[in-house]
């Protein structure tokens, strides 16, 4: 069992080419699980948080579907299995 | 001007970075400055306030601050002309964890004195100073500066609260100057250990107090390095000069359009003499009358005169942003400005006339000059 991480075309290349990052450890929250991702891969992980430990503003950041803006942000709960997939906003260019 | 392959300047050449809303281009010619060639965009998408190039200790490196809209801030590097940026994986100019600040745009990339050759300071949003010993590819706060006093009170203006320009002892001592709007400007005597308020003289139109210990929209400083002690500002609202390194400062808004303005360029070789263009008011940004037209000031600010030759002179509803001006160090001096509307313009013969570069780049913030050095020079 594992947290599924899928990360954007814009952040291939600060994760080694990968597409997704298996989370084997148990994580409680989406938090716990990006401090992880951090641990790997910090170049994507200062793209993806601002040194405050924010989301950046035009990133969104979904758990099994659903946008955890809209949920507990950070504290936002997943599961063994969840997939945790980092989008960029519609926006920009 | 359609884009050529990536850029191939030769010793002499002019090479021009423009930063701009959505990527950078590169720019050259030969000392003759009329033909141009074109290279970009480089960081498609991305904002590039800030860019620099470093031929201190033979090196030949273009220097980008670029701003994903999505992803954050990185200062890249370019040994090659633009045929290849650095891609660092950690993001290079970051704000301690514990500063409760985050980086929202690289305003300023300034090489320091040639007698540190691997040294780079960098100005951001929000308002702090960066500095850089291995010639720009990782960058520290300058603590000092983080931690005043003052930072609390510093406010956004229209643009962010932004260190956008910095200062140097051409000398290579330790005394230094930053603008920041809306703070002000500052000056440390100590290499950037500590810093003091110095605008003693300049006014906040904005605030009850219009003379203000600090708090105020410096919009631009430049000086001469042979004649560093003085200095020129354009502020918002108000044109000044200071003939003790910022101790205090005197208006020099004689015969202008208007004193509210962004850019202000210092002439290569004649250090009485800096370039304005002068913008109508704060609440409508745009060049006086419609007409586009650089102001020179020849005896350090007594008077000032328009160049107009080869600019536009009706329904030019332009504005040129504080760090859209340059000038190259050929003689006669090319002087160089971006404008909001994507023009780029060009004169090689100090202002005297001017001919237009490109037409229709993006929104231009940022245009900086370099001769070619021949190599190892």
């Amino acid at each position: 069992m594992a947290i599924t991480v899928a990360l954007p075309s814009a952040l291939l290349p600060y994760a080694g080419g990968s597409s997704e990052v298996m989370l084997e450890d148990r994580y409680h929250t989406v938090g716990e699980a990006l401090g992880a991702l951090a641990g790997r891969h910090a170049g994507v992980m200062d793209r993806v948080m601002d040194e405050r430990g924010e989301v950046r503003q035009h990133v969104n950041v979904f758990v099994d579907g659903d946008n955890i803006r809209f949920l507990d942000g950070l504290g936002t709960a997943v599961g063994e299995e969840s997939t945790i997939v980092i989008v960029p906003s519609v926006s920009g260019g | 001007m359609a884009p050529d392959s990536a850029a191939t300047p030769a010793a002499g050449d002019v090479l021009l970075l423009v930063g701009t809303m959505k990527g950078a281009f590169l720019l050259w010619s030969d000392r003759d400055r009329r033909e141009w060639r074109t290279d970009g965009p480089h960081f498609r998408g991305e904002t590039v306030y800030a860019l620099a190039f470093d031929q201190r200790g033979g090196r030949q490196r273009a220097l980008a601050g670029t701003q994903s809209f999505h992803w954050g801030s990185v200062v890249r590097t370019s040994d090659d002309y633009g045929a290849t940026w650095s891609e660092p994986d950690r993001q290079n100019v970051r704000f301690p964890e514990d500063s409760g600040l985050a980086v929202a745009n690289i305003w300023q990339l300034r090489p320091g004195p040639d007698s540190d050759p691997d040294l780079v300071y960098c100005g951001v949003e929000p308002a702090a100073l960066f500095a850089s010993r291995d010639a720009g590819e990782s960058f520290t706060p300058v603590e000092g500066l983080l931690s005043h006093e003052h930072r609390p009170q510093w406010t956004p203006g229209g643009g962010g609260l932004c260190l956008h320009t910095i200062v140097l002892d051409p000398s290579g001592g330790e005394r230094m100057g930053v603008a920041i709007s809306t703070g002000g400007f500052y000056r440390s005597d100590d290499g950037g250990a500590s810093w003091r308020a110095r605008n003693v003289g300049v006014r906040a139109e904005f605030l009850p107090d219009k003379y203000p210990e600090f708090g105020q929209c410096v919009h631009k400083v430049v000086h001469h390095p042979s004649r560093p002690e003085r200095l020129f500002l354009q502020n918002h609202w108000g044109l000044y000069r200071s003939d003790d390194w910022g101790d205090s400062w005197h208006d020099i808004a004689n015969g202008v359009p208007s004193d509210f303005g962004f850019a202000m360029q210092m002439h290569p070789h004649e250090p009485d003499t800096v370039y304005i263009v002068p913008i109508e008011a704060d609440m409508f940004r745009v060049v006086p009358e419609a007409k586009l037209r650089v102001y020179r000031t020849r005896d350090a600010g007594a008077s000032w005169e328009p160049l107009a030759e080869g600019l536009p002179q009706e329904d030019a509803y332009e504005t040129v942003l504080r760090d859209a001006m340059t000038a190259d160090s050929h003689d006669p001096a090319g002087i160089y400005f971006g404008t909001r509307s994507g023009k780029l313009f060009g004169s090689a013969d100090a202002g005297e006339s001017w001919r237009e570069i490109a037409g229709a780049l993006p929104s231009i913030v940022c245009v900086k000059a370099a001769v070619i050095a021949a190599n190892g020079s």
